[in-house]
């Protein structure tokens, strides 16, 4: 067979349903195997899902990746398809979302030359990737393919990419399709090791004011449930960093929901106070930790991570560290841990942490009819079932997200928490409707991020997958000019976006539907009525450009010293 | 790791976008077909040093990484120095040296002396030093490779 058709048959044999991609001249042998599979009425086989920008192709893969647990997939031509890719590539890389790239390549005999829509994509690749194949013959292919999906998928998820030219597609050979392909350095994480359990759970047994910090490893382990039983038994309040958001229920008594930069200033304010943090799943980003020189400087700080590398990375004094997936961990660690008297040993601190929530409930309640981006965020909760996907772009609007909307279900809440992609949320939700086409899906942007992606409000109605978008618009670059009213003295350089465009007529130009909200009741009928309609639709938010995100780390600030107003 | 193009890219790479300080690189086939073995140094403190053993050892086309130091490992390099010594009467002067440092002249001509010598990094140091004071004008050096002392001094 041909190089492009190994290519789909490793699709096929990995049970691939959907790919996100946009063709062109090196890969259109890929593109000529899959018209087969093409059915407008079934979706029989493989659907591919025509993307108008190859960035957007590559957030639909990753937000396809992140609401199915399975690998999302995007596909590219050489050159410029490429390089569109590496953002979006980035993204997952930085969120550690197992997402397969193929890009079509110049012809081996050209490569090197500088030829027509030529680059060197598999070292530009290479910073943003596990791994970067590229197959110089046809009998590599079916392997390559399946060891870019074996390295996405375990361990510690991330994207791979695998560059094919163009006369590797078209050329034929007898190939092979490996049942499993083997990495004599990379195998499957051991069971956690007993004694570094043992030792874990005699210290959280005996502390008086333990804290679990759950990070994005949590739900790329699908622990959830772990997570839950563990702290239950243990009666340990949980917070969580950004990407952990989701990790346990934020409507659990237990909850402290977020710490960090943009996290709960209680939170914040508690963590210090506690003698004994489980950090399961979380790398100390700095966005988490604040100044790590000033991070609990009291506390006894345990770190369980999937990744090695990780540990003694950012936080360099874990009393103890387990290199382990965080679903065994907390596995091994519920055997170990036995219930009984700690419900009554830890109520003086269950009951502080309540207090000190429950003022920051009553400080931030919110009156009045005017929108604000805080309220508007807060009211989406009421006004969408709990097993509602959300997915947000890069902004104010994110960080009020992550303060003020409450996470409930597992895998219902995607943001680019790493590498801060704007234009992420839209296309993002487009995979994750893919994946899960029967639960509502909805993004919350604000107006600058989603102009980077909004090319895919075409895809979204020519391939009907309806999502609703709610456009947080200040026509501000709003958390630039947040950072310039703090820090650069209202200097409001280049972050003015205006009225335009018109999103309620740019919405019906793509053949969507476009709405304006005022109020909250009009909020609420405009929402309800999107997340049942078959069309996607837009709905524009028009809030006030001088509203804040506080609580807010400053930085160079330990996570005491927030700046509340 | 995997004696394949595109390895020690990666594995450059990782070094350079980490900011790991790498003083050498030395990498050649090793005693498998289709695998080198690369020798890196670095001075560091031990928790950096920690770090890029794990961020090398992570990479797909490495097989493992072992820490070896001047006490646990033979380590050796070898540079050829080039040198103008000036007046013929301190040439006498400078083969004495190289004999001392049990080095090997392989060039000659009237002006300039082609020195190779090998041992351990700090003998190069210090041959290199000396030499300074008799007119260097090039030095290339391969880097350090080791391997692994089986027999320690506390057996």
């Amino acid at each position: 067979m041909t190089g492009a058709q190994a290519v789909v048959g490793v699709l096929e044999r990995e049970g691939v349903e959907a790919v996100f991609g946009h063709p062109g001249g090196a890969n259109m042998p890929i593109y000529d195997v899959l018209y087969d599979h093409q059915n407008p009425r079934e979706y029989k086989g493989i659907r591919h899902i025509l993307a108008r920008h190859e960035q957007s192709a590559a957030h639909m893969a990753d937000g396809y990746a992140r609401a199915s647990g399975k690998v999302g997939v995007c596909m590219a031509t050489s050159g410029p398809g490429a390089t569109n890719l590496m953002t979006g590539l980035a993204t997952a890389y930085m969120d550690s979302s197992s997402v397969v790239a193929i890009t079509g390549q110049v012809p081996t005999f050209v490569i090197g030359t500088d030829g027509f829509q030529e680059s060197d994509v598999v070292g530009m690749a290479t910073s943003v990737t596990k791994y970067a194949f590229q197959p110089l013959r046809v009998r590599d292919v079916p392997y390559m393919m399946k060891a870019a999906f074996y390295l996405a998928a375990t361990r510690r998820p991330q994207p791979v990419l695998v560059d094919i030219p163009k006369d590797v597609q078209q050329g034929e050979d007898d190939v092979e399709f490996p049942d499993h392909v083997d990495f004599p350095n990379y195998r499957p994480l051991p069971d956690p090791d007993p004694t570094i359990v043992k030792t874990i759970a005699r210290t959280v047994l005996t502390a008086q004011r333990p804290i679990i910090l759950a990070g994005g490893g949590v739900k790329m382990a699908n622990a959830y449930r772990e997570l839950q039983a563990f702290a239950e038994l243990l009666v340990a309040p949980v917070a969580t960093s950004f990407m952990g958001k989701g990790a346990f229920p934020e409507n659990h008594p237990l909850s402290l929901g977020c710490m960090g930069m943009h996290g709960s200033e209680q939170t914040n304010k508690l963590l210090p106070e506690c003698d004994v943090l489980l950090v399961i799943g979380s790398r100390f980003s700095d966005r988490t930790t604040g100044k790590i020189e000033k991070f609990c400087p009291n506390t006894k700080v345990i770190h369980i991570d999937a990744d090695k590398a990780e540990i003694g990375k950012n936080y360099k004094l874990p009393v103890v560290s387990l290199v382990a997936d965080a679903k065994k961990a907390l596995q091994h660690l519920l055997r170990e841990v036995e219930a009984g008297m700690l419900g009554q040993q830890r109520e003086g601190w269950i009951k502080k942490t309540h207090d000190v929530l429950a003022m920051a409930k009553s400080e931030l309640d919110v009156n009045g009819s005017n929108l604000s981006g805080v309220e508007t965020i807060k009211m989406l909760r009421r006004f969408l079932p709990t097993k509602a996907i959300v997915t947000t772009e890069v902004g104010q609007h994110q960080m009020w997200c992550e303060q003020h909307f409450q996470v409930i279900e597992p895998r219902t809440f995607f943001s680019s928490g790493g590498l801060g992609t704007m234009g992420f949320g839209f296309p993002a939700a487009l995979g994750a409707k893919v994946a899960r086409p029967d639960v509502p899906v909805i993004d919350i942007a604000g107006d600058g991020s989603f102009l980077m992606t909004e090319n895919s409000l075409a895809t979204s109605v020519e391939e009907q997958i309806p999502v609703t978008v709610i456009i947080l618009n200040n026509q501000m670059l709003g958390m630039v000019a947040q950072w310039q009213r703090f820090f650069y003295k209202r200097r409001y350089s280049s972050v003015h976006l205006g009225k335009v465009p018109d999103y309620v007529k740019l919405a019906e130009a793509y053949g969507a539907t476009g709405v304006r909200v005022n109020t909250i009741p009009e909020l609420e009928s405009a929402v309800t009525r999107a997340i049942q309609s078959p069309v996607t639709t837009i709905i524009d938010v028009p809030i006030s450009p001088e509203e804040n995100v506080l609580p807010m780390l400053p930085p160079g600030a330990g996570i005491k010293e927030m700046i509340i107003g | 790791m995997e004696d394949k193009p595109g390895v020690l890219y990666r594995i450059t790479n990782l070094i350079r976008r980490k900011s790991f300080n790498i003083e050498s690189i030395a990498v050649g086939k090793a005693e498998t077909p289709g695998l080198s073995r690369m020798t890196f140094t670095m001075v560091s403190d031990y928790s950096r040093f920690d770090q890029v053993m794990k961020n090398i050892d992570a990479l797909i086309d490495v097989r493992g990484v072992e820490p070896l130091d001047m006490r646990n490992a033979a380590v050796r390099e070898l540079a050829l120095v080039k040198l103008s010594p000036g007046a013929p009467a301190t040439r006498p002067e400078v083969i004495n040296y190289i004999e001392a440092f049990r080095g090997n002249i392989v060039d000659v001509s009237p002006d300039t002396l082609t020195v190779e010598v090998s041992g351990d990094p700090d003998k190069i140091n210090a041959f290199i030093k000396l030499a300074k004071n008799y007119g260097l004008t090039q030095v290339a050096r391969t880097g350090a490779v080791a391997l692994s002392r089986e027999m320690t001094l506390a057996e």
